[in-house]
């Protein structure tokens, strides 16, 4: 039967079991959304700007274990993408992104709202295609689709010009699809579990460090099991948290640049390491030459491309952790690490990396804290980058996957608003709560309207310091406190909301954060809080840079902070 | 890394899909990465719908590796092999355009004949030389004639092939 270019990609779409496409139309993609009505079960979310669509489709993908899908226009549209694409393949987040192109005669002339998305996302995308035969969009989105959400996730780009999605083509669903070069490890390298088994069988300090491969293998009934079995201590990465329950007893919290002293320790003090879907991320492992220098390391990974990149390695195992996990959990022996485990505990002790400071002040960290306890823990938190995000990750216990929603890789301010609608879509049970940054939300906050439109519960707490805090915070340790660019006027976020219809309430006072944030729970809508923090709280623990993993700055006693930084500590905030 | 000295040439062979833009991925994957190509070759192969590309690096034998399997990863290469340590045949085609007077014509065509080269063009003040073989032999072979004054050179850059 023959269709349009539009129909077909939207019966693909349906095929695929997509049910939600977040975008923007425009003059290059108005076929498909014209055929769009066609299609009542494609639920299309209208947003403000294309970075909001990505960042939202990236949400939905990392909540429902589904590739998010998002529509825009050629030219700017396409190119307003552009962040949300590197960030989702930063993260490892399936997405496929259908963009429109100017008409195939138009392509190469410079023609209105054209641009070569392709080459621009070459490497920002895992693959990425421009259709030039509408015979073969169906393949190419199916083929776009098993790419995105097969081995390692990533995002995909679908160029469809306008004339393709306008033909009529005869319409056969492709049953097979064929990608030579396209290799995904299934086999499970029996030698190299045997290895692996045999060095945790004789490790005397042994550490797990477990990162968002756990997750996206849904491997942590596995990651349990073979934790338990071999007691050995779990420490994860940043995106790793929820992979292991924080409230477990071999939990360790997390490692790297903000991550917890006795975690950064115990994976400096290791002799053998097991790294599960994790990389070595720069700001994990703080200066990789000084890395765990006394440990074997075990590296699992799905992306051989991952192994020795940026530590070498003793061990590597290349695979589905889920499935790697089950092997090693039958090659092991059952093991004990008393002395290890108590060490690690009496760091914790003695290097509590979260003590709050005593302050008649509104901090921070109270915040979230007030948030995880009014949740009863059981919020979906989204963020976006900076002090705030580090402080919902200390101060927020996460015991179940994906329950921690953050742009980790690219480290994407303006990615809470957005994402928290994705989450919110792709888990409508789960309460949605997005803790903001008064710098970060301004970069997306016209999905505000988004929200409003869709009426979408999402509760978002600004942790508003009136500063760019993080690069405040380095200005402060690193560059003597000489403060540039860095100081925000901010707009009344209150009244922003209001602007656009949604509920909100200025918080100032120590007292006023529990009610308010009840306040924001039994309103059944969206709401927002603003919260005034102290302006110059300091996000501690942090390792220095270029300093080893162990070399933490630990929050300093009261009396040490400078004097100016007491005062503003102990008056409460405009 | 230039001055490491590990730092040693590195013969890639990648089968790819025959398809447009696959270069494009290969040349962005090397320059993202921080690897110059010192040369590439490609040309249809065996298999159709497949090129074979010859790719000449240089570097320390991990970041060689790293770069390998980055190539491997891309959905367009099929196999990537670094036949660098292998048993195996390496050539590479150059055109050499001399010049050549009376006087001199002589001793080029004996200096061509000599390496197995072919005189492919004749002019009043050139000769064009084809010439085939590994990397020292054409090294050599341009020694001898840049005394003569070359014009012009175009080198193919190296194909390579593992040995059974």
């Amino acid at each position: 039967m023959k269709k349009t270019g539009a129909q077909i990609l939207c019966e693909t779409l349906i095929k695929e079991g997509v049910e939600i496409v977040f975008g923007i139309p425009g003059g290059s993609t108005l076929p498909i959304y014209d055929t769009l009505p066609q299609y009542p079960q494609l639920r299309h979310i209208l947003f403000r700007h294309e970075q909001g669509a990505a960042h939202a489709a990236d949400g939905y993908a990392r909540v429902s274990n589904k590739a998010g899908v998002c529509f825009a226009t050629s030219g700017p549209g396409a190119t307003n993408l552009v962040t949300g694409i590197a960030n989702a393949y930063m993260d490892s987040s399936p997405l496929v992104c259908i963009t429109g192109q100017v008409g195939r005669p138009f392509i190469g002339k410079d023609a209105f709202q054209e641009t070569d998305i392709s080459a621009i996302t070459l490497p920002i995308t895992k693959y990425n295609y421009l259709v030039t035969e509408t015979e073969k969009l169906s393949t190419t989105i199916r083929e776009a689709f098993h790419i995105a959400q097969t081995g390692r996730p990533g995002p995909v780009v679908i160029d469809i010009p306008k004339d393709v999605q306008q033909e009529e083509v005869e319409f056969n669903y492709p049953e097979k699809i064929d990608l030579p070069g396209y290799k995904i490890v299934s086999r499970v390298h029996a030698v190299q579990i045997k290895k692996a088994a045999k060095l945790i069988g004789v490790a005397r300090k042994p550490v797990i460090i477990a990162g968002r491969g756990v997750v996206l293998s849904g491997a942590y009934d596995e990651l349990k099991e073979f934790a338990e079995k071999a007691q050995v201590p779990v420490v994860t990465t940043l995106l790793g948290l929820g992979s292991f329950p924080q409230n477990h007893i071999l939990n360790f919290d997390w490692l790297g640049m903000h991550g917890m002293v006795h975690a950064n320790m115990a994976v400096q003090n290791a002799d053998v390491i097991i790294a599960i879907g994790m990389r070595f991320d720069d700001r994990a492992t703080a200066d990789t030459k000084k890395f765990a220098q006394h440990a074997k390391v075990i590296h699992i990974d799905i992306d051989p491309a991952e192994i020795g990149k940026n530590v070498p390695v003793d061990v590597p195992i290349v695979g589905d952790i889920k499935n790697v996990l089950r092997a090693i959990n039958k090659e092991i022996e059952t093991k004990e690490h008393v002395d290890w485990i108590s060490l690690i505990g009496e760091w914790r002790y003695e290097h509590q990396s979260l003590k709050i400071v005593e302050s008649e002040g509104l901090l921070p960290d109270y915040v979230i804290q007030q948030i995880y306890k009014e949740t009863y823990g059981n919020a979906t938190i989204v963020t976006g980058v900076g002090q705030h995000q580090m402080w919902a990750a200390q101060h927020y216990v996460y015991n179940k996957p994906n329950t921690l929603i953050m742009s980790g890789g690219l480290g994407t301010m303006g990615f809470e608003l957005p994402a928290a609608i994705g989450v919110n879509i792709g888990c409508p049970k789960e309460a949605v709560w997005c803790i903001a940054g008064d710098g970060s939300i301004q970069m997306t906050i016209q999905e505000l309207a988004t929200i409003r439109q869709e009426n979408l519960p999402v509760k978002i707490a600004i942790i508003n310091n009136g500063y760019l805090g993080l690069v405040r915070q380095w200005q402060e340790l690193f560059y003597n406190r000489s403060y540039v660019g860095v100081k925000l006027w901010n707009p009344d976020f209150v009244a922003i909301a209001k602007a656009y219809d949604i509920p909100g309430i200025k918080v100032t006072h120590r007292e006023d954060v529990v009610p308010a944030i009840q306040k924001a729970i039994d309103n059944p809508g969206p709401f927002l809080i603003d919260f005034m923090v102290e302006p110059e709280s300091n996000v501690y623990p942090i390792i220095p840079p270029g300093e080893r993993l162990d070399k933490s700055l630990e929050i300093p006693p009261m009396e040490t902070i400078n004097k100016s930084k007491v005062m503003s500590y102990g008056k409460r905030s405009k | 890394m230039e001055k490491d000295p590990s730092n040693k040439k590195h013969i890639l062979v990648a089968l790819v899909e025959d398809k447009p833009g696959v270069l494009a991925r290969v040349a962005s994957l090397f320059r993202r990465r921080g690897f110059n190509i010192q040369s590439l070759a490609v040309g249809h192969c065996e298999h159709a719908h497949l090129s074979r590309m010859t790719i000449v690096t240089k570097g320390r034998f991990l970041d060689i590796e790293q770069v390998r399997k980055q190539l491997d990863k891309l959905i367009n290469v099929v196999r990537v092999t670094d036949i660098t340590d292998r048993s195996m045949v390496a050539r590479e085609l150059a055109l050499i355009k001399v010049n050549a007077t009376a006087a001199t014509r002589n001793e080029i065509i004996q200096i061509v004949d000599i390496f197995r080269a072919n005189i492919v063009d004749v002019s009043i003040n050139t000769l064009t030389v084809e010439a085939t073989g590994d990397e020292s032999k054409l090294e050599s072979l341009l020694d001898l004639l840049r005394r003569f004054g070359i014009k012009e050179i175009s080198r193919t850059g190296k194909i390579a092939m593992a040995r059974q």
